[in-house]
């Protein structure tokens, strides 16, 4: 909301000293923000002048120059002349001008110019004098302003022009706008009384409310005003679509009759375009006091006016020359019932707009139902300054005292005659009263409020009070938020000021420390960040191309997640089912930025819808769902793991003095998994898998120990690194991290080390190439026993002294009693066992 | 056999003579104290204490004594050999530490090279903000509560008190699950949290609510459609807006140090009344500078939003108002991120560019 100053002094007084930036300050202690200052963007010295020589000298480039002397008076601190150099002509000795001297600041195009005493055409020029344009009052650049030209018909003006006076004042160019954000529930603060109401409460300044002025000036409602019949079949949420409507009548002005300056200069400052009488005298209205209003040229109107829902499939055309096809919940403005001729508290018909050939006016002042506003409002995209106001509440007594000030608007400066017949039907919804208990802003607030502050507070926003303990409050019809004791606290909260709110710590009766589930994503992420990762996070938004790319069918993918109706991009409306596929955007990034030797990791959410996808339902603010519905809105909630994401590219060690860098491989992110479940506790274990995105013989399916899938690990698919672009043997792993912390949950059980001596073989066995290490391994152990205490593989051969298609595998077995040493014999059977084992699962042989 | 050589004259063996030993003795230190290195001096023993050195064979010739010259005789050469061993054993010893200390002085390296074979990775700091976050309301006996990004609308909006037809509603531009109908949403905030909270484990209730949020903004150097958001939330009896100024105000001076305080400013939420906007002492400037950048010289920066619990909010959660009130506020990771550090570009937050994250340690 824009506030001209010099309004805001109508209604509030304002001290005489006080500039837009105090009155901004002053009124963010009771909750308006402030969005911004206006200003003409002029600062002085800017002074009246008189043109005492002027010698014209013409110039080289074919121009003529003027070098004037002017008596400034004592605004340039000697009384001397001010001797200045300009280029215009429109003006002569005696002259009354403006002049800017050194130290005063223009607004040109390029920014604020400040002007000082600079040398131009061979002369020192100490100032300028001013053309509208220079001084943004208007277009006009050819001449400079005459003053007494300007003033000719304003002796009261005349008056003032004096050499050394301030032009600023003179010219209205200091004038000041303050813009304040009003929060949703102040629809009144959507007027300059409402901002002066509060800048009194801010300040303690007397605040003259305009409408009681006009309230007793106001004709009573008659029988013989235009017939107006409110007819809400469907009110919304039980309330009248229209719960008043006044409607008064103009006739006879004169079409032409301007606006005057003063009103278009406040609304021009208040952000609205000046357009004719009648519709800037509306809006003038509705800036001023907070009530939008309605101007219907009367002749386009046959019929009685009738307030009621629009049918199934009507159609009006509003201002803006656009066709509505219309809603049952639309509450319209209609002739006779019939043709629509405005959406209540949106917009108007095209067909009874007032145009240059309207003479005379319906005035209309109602109040529509906020809900039923805001709703037409969104449904057609029309925000417009009438809706905005119903949204949050309009004052509901205000209608007759805006229709008022409307009418002597008009007739004051258009003429014309308002009729005697004054409308004013339906039944405003009233202030609910609020019980208070007088000690209970203290207690909910921190702060001990004396009860005689409590009732000055109340009732200095305008409260009618009854009662003692508990106090009765009826708050003021321009005050609808105010509906229960906190809003009511609030109010004594803040007049009181917040300030004043005292800081003390609570005590809690103490918590749990962080979760499991907490700790453990603070541990993995130490772990990767400690082996060489960083730590990335990515917007969860993704669609069927990278899907594509990752080799996975879109419309399956499609069933396990969620698309959003309104996605930033088309291209990605999806909501992930895996980070990798939104981490690829990151590494990409970093390539494109020339860094290599990459290795990134994110923990977040994913989608992992199962079934159809239902709805949620919605129960009405303030109630708390019954078991029934709480169980359907949480069955909505589609399940939402935390994947662990891993990506690298690149060099893993890297090259340095030290020799040759090594190149990332699957086995470097499958050990990155490994180590992911050695720092929670769970053993995991790998078996080979073709799933993608990774190349289906370099991938690992990651596992619990009883099987339960965790992820998966290894190299991506050449395919999808070829369509994402990525650089060549990129690795990647995705992990259930919900799975992982399930599985970490409870206490390990510690064994006693064992301290006898150890023993070992090393052994060598041929097995086919398809054999899994693990496998083997696992036949090892299966064969020795548990005094097998550990078969480390340390070395893998392929080639000609084992034959194609086969390999050998060189283990270091360690072996171990708990309670005393082995044999040489034990160790060596114990050897055979194990070797005999992997010879029956693997017809593995041992290599001598 | 023979019998005794009772004529033998030991003063006639000349290896025996002392003055002979007693040479042998003084050329075999000095041939210890000229072996500059081991190896020399290895030479050098073999010369004086070897099979075939002088006092060895003065020892072999004891036994040829008579027995009333042996005892003489072998401890004249005993002293003899002992002295020369230890001699060798002494320079053995000196030189065995000069060998050492040049083979350390040999070994040296530049350890000015650059390592990092495989360096460190990091950590993401607006992570760690969250982090240090939790930790400052774990230390006050809070806890860090966490749900759902994709969220039903009657979690973020409805239970929050935020009504279907509220213009507040409006403004939260928030990304709708398709079809709209369906009642799902991207959280607008963490606030959903809060209230799945109250249901699920009731009152008294104290939580940190951490997480991402999302809002549909365009990606610039001042907004990103995802974002971190933390809110607390406390609702116990007697809980009053004094706790909540003095909640943040601890906040304020764990994250930007002693001195940072808090202001708060009326305001409007649908899920609070009374509502109020907290401004944080400008921490560069502590309100001093009046040409303080980081405040514009205003004193204050704007930080989130706060107030006390609405009771609509608390009766959606069935909690009882008449008997509990509470507190709740709410303020972005991101920012305060900014604040400590002067990341001065939100793309570089969520870009994963590992140069920004580098900038960094593991503590923020």
């Amino acid at each position: 909301m824009r506030v001209p100053v010099d309004w805001l002094r109508e209604y509030a007084a304002v001290p005489a000293g006080a500039r837009a930036a105090d009155i901004a300050a002053d009124l963010v202690r009771v909750g308006l923000e402030e969005e911004a200052i206006h200003s003409g963007g002029v600062s002085g010295p800017l002074v009246v002048g008189r043109v005492l020589t002027c010698a014209p000298e013409p110039q080289k480039n074919g121009k003529t120059i003027n070098w004037c002397s002017i008596d400034v008076g004592d605004a340039n601190g000697s009384g001397e002349p001010q001797w200045v150099v300009c280029g215009a002509h429109n003006f002569g000795v005696g002259d009354l001008v403006v002049v800017i001297l050194p130290g005063g600041v223009l607004t040109t195009p390029m920014g604020p110019l400040e002007v000082s005493a600079r040398k131009t055409y061979g002369h020192i020029s100490a100032g300028m004098i001013c053309s509208e344009r220079e001084l943004g009052l208007g277009d006009d650049h050819d001449g400079i302003i005459v003053l007494t030209r300007r003033y000719a018909d304003d002796p009261e003006m005349l008056a003032r022009l004096i050499p050394g006076a301030d032009a600023l004042t003179i010219l209205g160019l200091d004038r000041e706008t303050v813009e304040v954000n009003v929060t949703p529930d102040r629809g009144y603060c959507f007027s300059v009384r409402g901002i002066a109401r509060e800048y009194s409460h801010a300040t303690g300044v007397t605040f003259t409310d305009p409408v009681i002025e006009l309230s007793e000036g106001a004709p009573a409602a008659n029988d013989h005003g235009y017939a107006v019949r409110l007819e809400d079949s469907s009110p919304l949420r039980g309330r009248q679509g229209c719960g008043r409507y006044v409607a008064r009548i103009v006739r006879g002005i004169d079409v032409h009759a301007p606006s005057p300056s003063w009103m278009r200069q406040r609304l021009t400052e208040a952000g609205m375009r000046p357009i004719s009488l009648p519709v800037d005298v509306t809006n003038y209205v509705m800036l001023g006091l907070g009530q939008p209003l309605h101007a219907f040229d009367l002749a386009t109107l046959r019929g009685d006016i009738v307030v009621r829902r629009a049918h199934e499939g009507e159609r009006l055309t509003t201002l803006d020359a656009v066709e509505r096809v219309l809603s049952p919940e639309d509450l319209l403005i209609t002739d006779g019932g019939e043709t629509p001729i405005a959406i209540a508290g949106v917009m108007g018909g095209a067909t009874t707009e007032v145009t240059d050939g309207t003479s005379d006016v319906l005035i209309e002042a109602a109040y529509f139902d906020s809900t039923t506003v805001a709703r037409s409002a969104r449904r057609h995209k029309l925000p417009s300054e009438a809706s905005r106001r119903f949204e949050r509440g309009v004052d509901s007594q205000l209608a007759p005292a805006a229709a008022e000030l409307a009418v002597q608007l008009l007739l004051r400066y258009g003429g014309g005659s308002a009729d005697d017949g004054v409308t004013d039907v339906g039944e405003p919804p009233q202030p609910t009263q609020i019980s208070l208990d007088p000690a209970y802003p203290g207690r909910f607030v921190g702060v001990s409020y004396a009860a005689e502050d409590v009732t000055r507070i109340l009732t200095e926003i305008g409260c009618t009070l009854a009662g003692q303990d508990p106090l009765m409050v009826t708050p003021p019809t321009w005050r609808p938020d105010l509906r229960t004791a906190p809003d009511l606290v609030e109010e004594i909260a803040r007049i009181d000021g917040y300030d004043r709110i005292p800081s003390v710590l609570p005590t809690p009766p103490g918590g749990r420390g962080l979760t499991h589930a907490q700790r453990v994503r603070r541990i993995v992420a130490d772990v990767l960040a400690g082996q060489g990762l960083d730590e990335i996070w990515s917007a969860p938004f993704v669609g069927d191309v990278r899907h594509a790319a990752l080799g996975w069918d879109p419309a399956e993918v499609r069933t396990a997640t969620l698309a959003l109706a309104n996605p930033l991009s088309d291209e990605a409306p999806l909501l992930r089912v895996s980070v990798l596929s939104t981490m690829i955007d990151a590494l990409l990034r970093n390539e494109a930025r020339g860094q290599r030797d990459i290795g990134l990791f994110e923990v977040g959410q994913v989608v992992a819808r199962v079934g159809e996808q239902r709805t949620a339902p919605t129960v009405d603010v303030g109630v708390r769902p019954s078991n029934e519905v709480l169980e359907q809105i949480y069955a909505a909630v589609p399940p939402q793991p935390r994947h662990l994401g891993m990506l690298l590219a690149g060099d893993r060690e890297r090259a340095g003095w030290w020799g040759r860098g090594r190149h990332v491989d699957a086995a470097d992110v499958i050990a990155l998994a490994h180590s992911v479940g050695a720092a929670l506790g769970v053993p995991l274990s790998a078996r080979a898998s073709a799933t993608m995105p990774f190349h289906p013989g370099r991938c690992a399916e990651i596992m619990l120990a009883d099987g339960t899938t965790v992820g998966h690990a290894g190299e991506l698919h050449p395919k999808v690194i070829a369509s994402l672009g990525l650089s060549a043997r990129t690795v990647a792993a995705e992990l259930d991290l919900d799975v992982l912390t399930i599985a970490s949950e409870g206490t390990t059980a510690a064994r006693t080390l064992v301290t006898s001596p150890l023993a070992y073989q090393d052994i060598a066995l041929v097995v086919a190439d398809a054999v899994p290490a693990a496998a083997l391994e696992a036949s090892l152990r299966r064969g020795a026993g548990e005094q097998l205490e550990s078969a480390t593989l340390f070395d893998v051969y392929r080639g000609d002294q084992v034959g194609a298609g086969r390999k050998s595998l060189a283990y270091r077995l360690v072996f171990r009693a708990p309670d005393r040493t082995l044999t040489t014999d034990e160790v060596t059977r114990l050897r055979d066992q194990a070797v005999a084992a992997a010879a029956s699962d693997h017809q593995a042989v041992q290599r001598t | 056999m023979s019998g005794p050589n009772t004529s033998f004259d030991p003063v006639e063996v000349a290896a025996l003579d002392p003055a002979t030993i007693d040479q042998a003795v003084a050329d075999a230190l000095a041939a210890a104290q000229a072996a500059g290195t081991l190896d020399d001096l290895k030479t050098a023993r073999a010369a004086h204490q070897g099979d075939k050195s002088p006092l060895a064979l003065a020892n072999r010739e004891i036994g040829a004594l008579p027995p009333s010259a042996k005892a003489e005789a072998g401890k004249r050469v005993g002293q003899a050999r002992g002295q020369v061993a230890a001699a060798f054993a002494a320079r053995q010893g000196e030189l065995e530490v000069e060998r050492d200390e040049r083979i350390l002085v040999d070994e040296a390296i530049d350890v000015t090279l650059p390592g990092g074979r495989r360096p460190l990775g990091h950590r993401h700091p607006n992570e760690l903000m969250g982090q240090r976050i939790a930790d400052i309301f774990v230390g006050l006996g809070w806890e860090v509560a966490e749900g759902p990004e994709v969220e039903a609308e009657w979690f973020n909006f409805d239970a929050l008190n935020f009504d279907a037809d509220h213009p507040a509603r409006q403004m939260q531009d928030t990304f709708y699950v398709d079809p709209p109908e369906c009642g799902l949403i991207l959280r607008t905030h963490t606030s959903p949290v809060q209230a799945r909270s109250l249901i699920e484990r009731g009152v008294p209730l104290y939580i940190a609510c951490l997480g991402r949020v999302f809002r549909t903004d365009e990606l610039d150097a001042t907004h990103m459609p995802a974002f971190h958001q933390v809110e607390g939330l406390a609702v116990d009896e007697g809980i009053t807006m004094a706790h909540l100024k003095g909640t943040l105000d601890r906040l304020a001076s764990e994250l930007f140090g002693e001195g940072a305080t808090t202001r708060m400013r009326p305001s409007f939420f649908p899920f609070t009344e009374p509502s109020a906007e907290v401004d944080l002492r400008c921490f560069v400037c502590r309100g001093n500078d009046p040409a303080c950048r980081a405040c514009k010289g205003m004193g204050w920066i704007e930080w989130g939003g706060c107030g006390m619990v609405n009771h609509n909010v608390l009766r959606a959660c069935g909690v009882d108002p008449e008997r509990y009130s509470g507190f709740a506020f709410g303020m972005g990771v991101d920012r305060a991120l900014m604040f400590r550090t002067g990341v001065s570009d939100m793309r570089d937050m969520i870009e994963g560019d590992v140069r920004f994250n580098a900038q960094f340690g593991m503590e923020i």
